[in-house]
């Protein structure tokens, strides 16, 4: 190229030329690739794409639902029975005993499966393990147990090779009508299966007892079910794990719950929860599916998560009306290049769009299905909700019509599979329950904010190495200085260190005597803040020179960068938010005493506070809910939800931000 | 017997396409015994509401046939395979369903040898020097294959078969075992398999065989057994198992229903009824079975002792009826109502029946221990298979020495690599020494990509054990791209482990009433190996991206153009010859260029001396950048009138 020939003298490669050009425009680039990602994080609505059933053997809907009105008498039956016996005997039993008597009669293999409750502890090194079993189970618990109810139809013919599975959580202290409703709907589809010859696949069908938690429930079922253990240990050993039936691997789960009437809802409705922990989810395929069979057979109004507050957010709306503009005005050269979207939909497609990035980030499950995903099958739940009270009989049916054949589709379909789900995206995030955005597209917002770290490390650690031989003469000083990073990187290393003791510090909160999470909270932080202070005394260097904070920042952004690269690896939307976050506060940040700008300083401040931890979350709290209260014991109960589900954005918050973060203060205040 | 035959043969000869044997027909009694044929249909109805009915045809040949190569009833076919393979016993099974060994029975011959794992089941023992027997194997597989319309060929690799030692079928070396978990079994597998019987599904018991109602059950097993010695000759029994629900309900069914067992009929099952028998069957019997349990249960609800007519009502009355006594307290077993067929014609047909009159809940006989067999553990990497045996309780343990023999056969594909060492036994719950339990163990590990994992063990656990439990370590194994099966991502199957009692004692019960012998019923009397076939397993393997290598071939040839682009033009550039041409063109060079100065000078009015000067790195980069954005805009341009262009 052209390059070439001017660098005649020294022949520079092309890739070198182009590093040093980049280099050399650090802040344009800086600057160009956030607002680049930003934008691209404005258009994602935009990006998305239809969805469309990837796997031909789906074929969902091709066959007609034989899920018929005397299914759903048979359904009211037992929705009767339930509530009869809840007004007549506070038996818990009782209602167990009935959906095994019904399980039974239509010819199913029944056992029952017992919950304990659990108590979540904080155990430091079992982040993507299996929670280990507590045996410690203290005797009065024993006797307080939760009871499921799990029917297997094996399939007529099948080899039993794979299964479905349906789940149907319920209260065995107080059942509600919507839970009676929804062991009456789970009972009438699973009785039609019983009845139909095209099954290939064993039914299982688990009425989960949720007196000890939901979640809990389904998940000590499933442990038992891949890992069981056959050892007589504890205080509650039984030989129930003799009644344990199996039905081969399992290809899809459903967890399917009938809520009563939402106020304001027209339509009935179905709403879709698929995140399971630390931002796994499910196929798309098998959300495909049901929103297939939901919309267009079932007439149901599909919903999935979204921020509602977000609805009314005057900032989107203007920057949906100038996409619409825009895309407008281009659509008036070339019909073609109208690419946007109504600003009204591209309001709906960002508020669900960042809900699905905020629950993946989160890492926690949306629901007792996530425990499937641990076990990679792949499972979703299901709400469905009357548009007419479950009070009314009518009501009742015609939901449980609905409900029923959609349920019979989406397990037809499943059926039908001869492989796992496998061919559609596990990677995608979703801004309506029938547009998505795919890893290629969402990439490229965090990769876009990710690309200046390297080239800023890059020229900040050349500007500290250009400036500096300059005051230093001695041929000593110079060989000292070329080595110079090596502190700032062992100042890195002791604030990284300080975070992994402060990320383990609960284990020891947990063992003293405070019981209110406020306390906890303020323990917590003292601690930190005393371990730090130790630190900085023990191995704190006390001659940094004034220039130091240079070459600080260019380790402290690499760190930072190989960081948010590791966490976009584990859960891509806790890195995709810890970029929006990170990197300009990163990027910006100078001692306050030697930047001339007011303008600069004023935001590194402000970004300063906004990307601490907790302020961070008292900022969404207050964006999505509306209310400002915030204790810094709910912030402790928020930590505490994260590490009681394994969520790896704990180990990002406190591994990667917490030091980032604390190093930026540092810098800021640097003399 | 032989006066009329020939004549019926002629008749049929269009049917059997075998002319030959009508002139042979007449002279069977020089060799040995003639060729026989019998047909028999056991019914039974099974405590959950469905019918067991299990056909039995059995053909027999004596060892030196007077016709030469020539059979007048045996099938050609099968006669040929036993003497050019020289195979001493064979058995073919395909399978179609599970058999429910709780609720259908565990313990007596249908279960025990009818009962096969799904898919299909293939074993052989050879009369043959021990390294000819792989190559006949092979040959075998592929013979079977062509006959049975079926892909049994794929057991013809190593990696597919293994020589169980003792753990089946007896000590033998010449036996080999295969099994096809995921073949599917149809209709085109029971044609061929109908062929072989004389009058086919023409005449006779066969032609209840109705396709839809048969494939409609929940169990259907057809199998094929060859035993052939130098004193019996060829025998060949071929039975089919079918479980069906007698009249399917398409509406749900209320619990209040439930109590009664459904009514139902030869003609309601199968769609027709019996029609007279096959002309060439020596004998052609229906046997109605009511199980000890339900005998039992009768007994205790009807005083009166006659429980037919009072508990139920057999459509037809039997002919005879056998009662199996139980040898060692001479209690009542179960009970077999016996039809001759061969009273009945198109115009009288036999259409057994049962209407029930009292509900009746009973229990089969099970197998000492129930089996199952389940992976545990998730992920692509490791896991563990388990095999747990549960007590079923209904066998009077004081009766005999209180320990129980349970042999374990296990065949597991090489890209499971099961590790042996971690085996661990647990009873009732507590980990015990392998050496105490286990009375003889036989371990094959795998071969990669050679042979399949084997193992075999006899535990001796005593009878009062409620569970049993072994597991065993595995690692997931990797298969190269062109190994894998279609449908790779469904995963991989592990063929049924065999459990087998081999000390439970016989059950030796004498039939009363039985004049002349029924192969059926001999075989019931016969001291038959307990055995159960647990699941087949499914474990998901890392599958590769098989769209993959398409984006493996873009990349690979990026990267060979690139390394060839650059390597040539390191080998045929000449720097120093390159040097003199640069130079000389810097003198001359640039008429453009000179151009574009000048041309931009006056434009800018500036001289073309200080923009020469000017260009410093910074400007030369944003000229750079100039020329970037220039080709960006213009590929872009170009693309839109590209596109544009073509809509």
């Amino acid at each position: 190229m052209g390059k070439d020939e001017k660098s005649k003298p020294k022949k520079v490669r092309l890739i070198m030329h182009l590093g040093r050009f980049l280099v050399s425009h650090c802040v344009l680039v800086s600057i160009l690739c956030c607002s680049a990602g930003y934008a691209t994080l404005l258009l994602l609505p935009i990006l998305a794409k239809n969805t469309y059933i990837s796997e031909n053997a789906l074929m969902p809907g091709s066959a007609d639902p034989m899920f018929s009105v005397q299914d759903t008498e048979l359904a009211n039956r037992l929705v009767k029975d339930i509530v009869g016996n809840r007004s007549v005997a506070k038996n818990r039993l009782e209602i167990i005993r009935l959906i095994a008597d019904n399980m039974a009669a239509v010819g199913a293999e029944v056992y029952f499966h017992k919950t304990y409750p659990q108590n979540h502890q904080f155990h430091p090194l079992h982040f993507f393990s299996d929670p280990e079993r507590d045996s410690s189970r203290d005797n009065g618990s024993c006797t307080a147990v939760g009871i499921s109810c799990v029917g297997i139809i094996r399939a007529p013919r099948g080899d039993g090779k794979e299964s479905i599975v349906l789940v149907t959580p319920y209260n065995s202290d107080e059942i509600e009508l919507s839970e009676a409703t929804t062991l009456g709907l789970a009972f009438s589809i699973f009785s039609l299966l019983s009845r139909v010859t095209w099954l290939a696949k064993d039914i299982i069908w688990l009425a989960a007892d949720t007196r000890h938690g939901e979640y809990n429930s389904v998940s000590t079922w499933l442990r038992d079910y891949h890992n069981p253990i056959f050892f007589n240990t504890g205080a509650c050993a039984e030989k129930d794990f003799s009644s344990f039936r199996r039905a081969g691997t399992m290809a899809a789960a459903l967890v399917l719950r009938v809520k009563d009437k939402e106020d304001g809802s027209e339509m009935d409705s179905l709403t879709i929860r698929a995140e399971a922990s630390n931002g796994q989810m499910p196929n798309l395929d098998l959300i495909n599916i049901v929103h297939l069979l939901a919309v267009h057979r079932q007439a149901l109004h599909v919903k999935i998560g979204t921020f509602s507050s977000l609805h009314g957010s005057t900032f989107l709306k203007a920057v949906g009306e100038t996409l619409e503009w825009l895309s407008r005005f281009a659509g008036s050269f070339n019909p073609q290049w109208a690419f946007g979207v109504p600003a009204s939909d591209y309001v709906k497609g960002t508020a669900t769009l960042a809900s699905s990035i905020y629950s993946q980030a989160l890492g926690v499950p949306t629901g007792s299905h996530g425990a499937f995903r641990d076990y990679q099958i792949d499972a979703i739940a299901l709400e469905v909700s009357p548009r007419n009270s479950l009070d009314f009989d009518f009501g009742r049916s015609a939901i449980l019509l609905k409900g029923g054949r959609l349920i019979e589709g989406v397990i037809r379909s499943v059926n039908n599979l001869l492989e796992k789900f496998h061919q559609s995206f596990f990677l995608y995030l979703l801004t309506s329950p029938n547009r998505f955005v795919s890893v290629g597209v969402y990439m490229i917002a965090f990769a876009l904010l990710v690309a200046p770290f390297p080239i800023a490390a890059a020229a900040l650690f050349s500007e500290d190495q250009e400036t500096h031989p300059a005051d230093s003469t001695h041929l000593t000083a110079t060989k000292d200085h070329r080595w110079r990073w090596l502190h700032a990187a062992r100042a890195v290393f002791l604030v990284h260190l300080w975070a992994a003791i402060v990320s383990l510090l609960p284990y020891l909160i947990y063992r003293l005597p405070i019981l209110t999470s406020d306390r906890r909270a303020l323990t917590w932080v003292s601690l930190s803040i005393f371990s730090l202070l130790t630190l900085k005394h023990l191995w704190g260097s006390n001659h940094t020179p004034p220039s130091g904070w240079v070459s600080l920042k260019a380790v402290m952004i690499s760190a930072a960068a190989v960081g948010l690269s590791l966490m976009s690896i584990i859960n891509f939307s806790t890195a995709q938010i810890g970029a929006v976050l990170l990197v300009p506060l990163c990027l910006m940040v100078r001692p306050l005493r030697q930047s001339r700008a007011l303008l600069l300083s004023a935001c590194n401040v402000l970004l300063t506070v906004i990307s601490f931890p907790p302020a961070a979350s008292l900022v969404t709290k207050i964006l999505l809910d509306g209310s400002g209260e915030f204790g810094i014991g709910s912030f402790w109960d928020w930590m505490e939800a994260l590490w009681a589900w394994n969520s790896a954005t704990y180990l990002y918050l406190l591994l990667v931000h917490l030091p980032c973060w604390v190093l930026c203060v540092h810098i800021l205040l640097h003399p | 017997m032989a006066g009329f035959l020939p004549l019926l043969l002629l008749l049929l000869s269009n049917v059997l396409l075998r002319p030959v044997v009508a002139t042979s027909g007449g002279s069977y009694g020089l060799g040995g015994g003639p060729e026989e044929f019998t047909e028999e249909l056991l019914l039974k109805p099974l405590p959950d509401r469905k019918v067991l009915s299990h056909f039995h045809f059995e053909s027999r040949t004596p060892p030196s046939s007077a016709n030469g190569r020539h059979h007048s009833l045996f099938p050609k076919a099968i006669a040929q395979l036993a003497n050019k393979f020289r195979i001493q016993e064979l058995e073919l099974s395909f399978t179609q369903g599970r058999w429910n060994y709780e609720r259908w029975g565990g313990l007596d011959y249908i279960s025990s040898a009818n009962a096969k794992p799904p898919g299909v089941e293939l074993w052989a023992i050879f009369d043959l020097p021990t390294d000819q027997i792989d190559a006949t194997w092979k040959n075998l597989t592929h013979a079977l294959s062509g006959l049975f319309c079926s892909s049994i060929n794929f057991l013809e690799s190593t990696t597919a078969f293994c020589a169980p030692r003792w753990s089946f079928k007896g000590h033998s070396i010449n036996l080999r075992y295969g099994a096809l978990p995921r073949e599917a079994v149809c209709t085109e597998n029971l044609t061929p398999w109908l062929k072989l019987l004389p009058c086919r599904d023409k005449a006779g018991l066969a032609s209840l065989l109705d396709r839809s109602s048969i494939y409609k059950g929940y169990y259907h097993s057809q199998r094929l057994h060859l035993l052939s010695t130098k004193s019996t000759g060829i025998v060949l029994e071929q039975t089919l198992t079918v479980v069906i629900q007698p009249n399917p309900k398409t509406t749900p069914v209320f619990a209040s229903e439930k109590l009664l067992q459904p009514n139902w009929s030869v003609s309601s099952v199968f769609k027709r009824a019996i029609t007279g028998k096959c002309a060439l069957s020596k004998s052609s019997k229906v046997f109605f079975e009511l199980e000890k349990g339900l005998v039992g249960e009768m007994d205790r609800l009807v005083s009166s002792g006659s429980y037919l007519g009072e508990s139920f009502d057999l459509s037809v009355s039997p002919n005879t009826i056998v009662r199996e006594m139980d040898a060692l307290d001479g209690h009542r077993d179960s009970v077999f109502f016996e039809y001759n067929i061969a009273n009945h014609s198109e115009t009288n047909p036999l259409d057994v029946g049962i209407t029930w009159k009292l509900p009746l809940v009973w229990s089969n006989p099970q197998a000492p221990f129930h089996a199952n067999r389940f992976l545990m553990g998730s992920g692509n990497e490791r896991g563990s298979i388990a095999i747990s045996l549960q007590s079923t309780q209904t066998i009077e343990l004081s009766a005999y020495a209180c320990m129980m023999q349970v042999v374990i056969f296990q065949m597991v594909p090489w890209y499971v690599r099961v590790y042996y060492h971690t085996l661990q036994i647990l009873i009732d719950g507590k980990p015990q020494n392998v050496s105490d339990i286990v009375a003889k163990i036989l371990v094959s590990p795998s071969e990669d990509k050679v042979a399949p994992g084997i193992m075999e063990i006899m535990l001796t656990i005593p009878c009062t054990t409620e569970s049993a439990v072994l597991t065993m370590d595995f690692d997931k194994g990797f298969l190269h791209i062109d190994e894998y099966p279609p449908d790779a991502n469904q995963g991989f199957d592990i063929p049924a482990a065999i459990i087998s009692f081999p000390k439970l004692p016989a059950k030796d019960g004498i039939l009363e009433g039985n004049m002349d012998r029924s192969p059926l019923l001999s075989k019931f009397q016969e001291r038959n190996l307990v055995q159960s076939y647990t699941e087949v397993l499914l474990v998901p393997l890392t599958t590769p991206d098989f769209s993959m290598p398409y984006n493996v071939i873009t990349f690979t040839c990026t990267v060979l153009a690139l390394y060839f682009g650059s390597l040539l033009n390191v080998l045929r550039r000449r720097v120093a010859e390159e040097e003199r041409l640069l130079s000389k063109a810097a003198t001359s060079q640039g008429l453009l260029r000179k151009l574009i100065s000048k041309f931009s000078s006056k434009f800018l009015g500036r001289n073309p001396g200080s923009t020469q000067t000017q260009s410093s790195p910074p400007t030369a980069g944003s000229g750079v950048l100039f020329k970037v954005i220039a080709v960006a805009l213009l590929a872009v341009i170009w693309h839109y009138f590209l596109s544009d262009s073509s809509n």
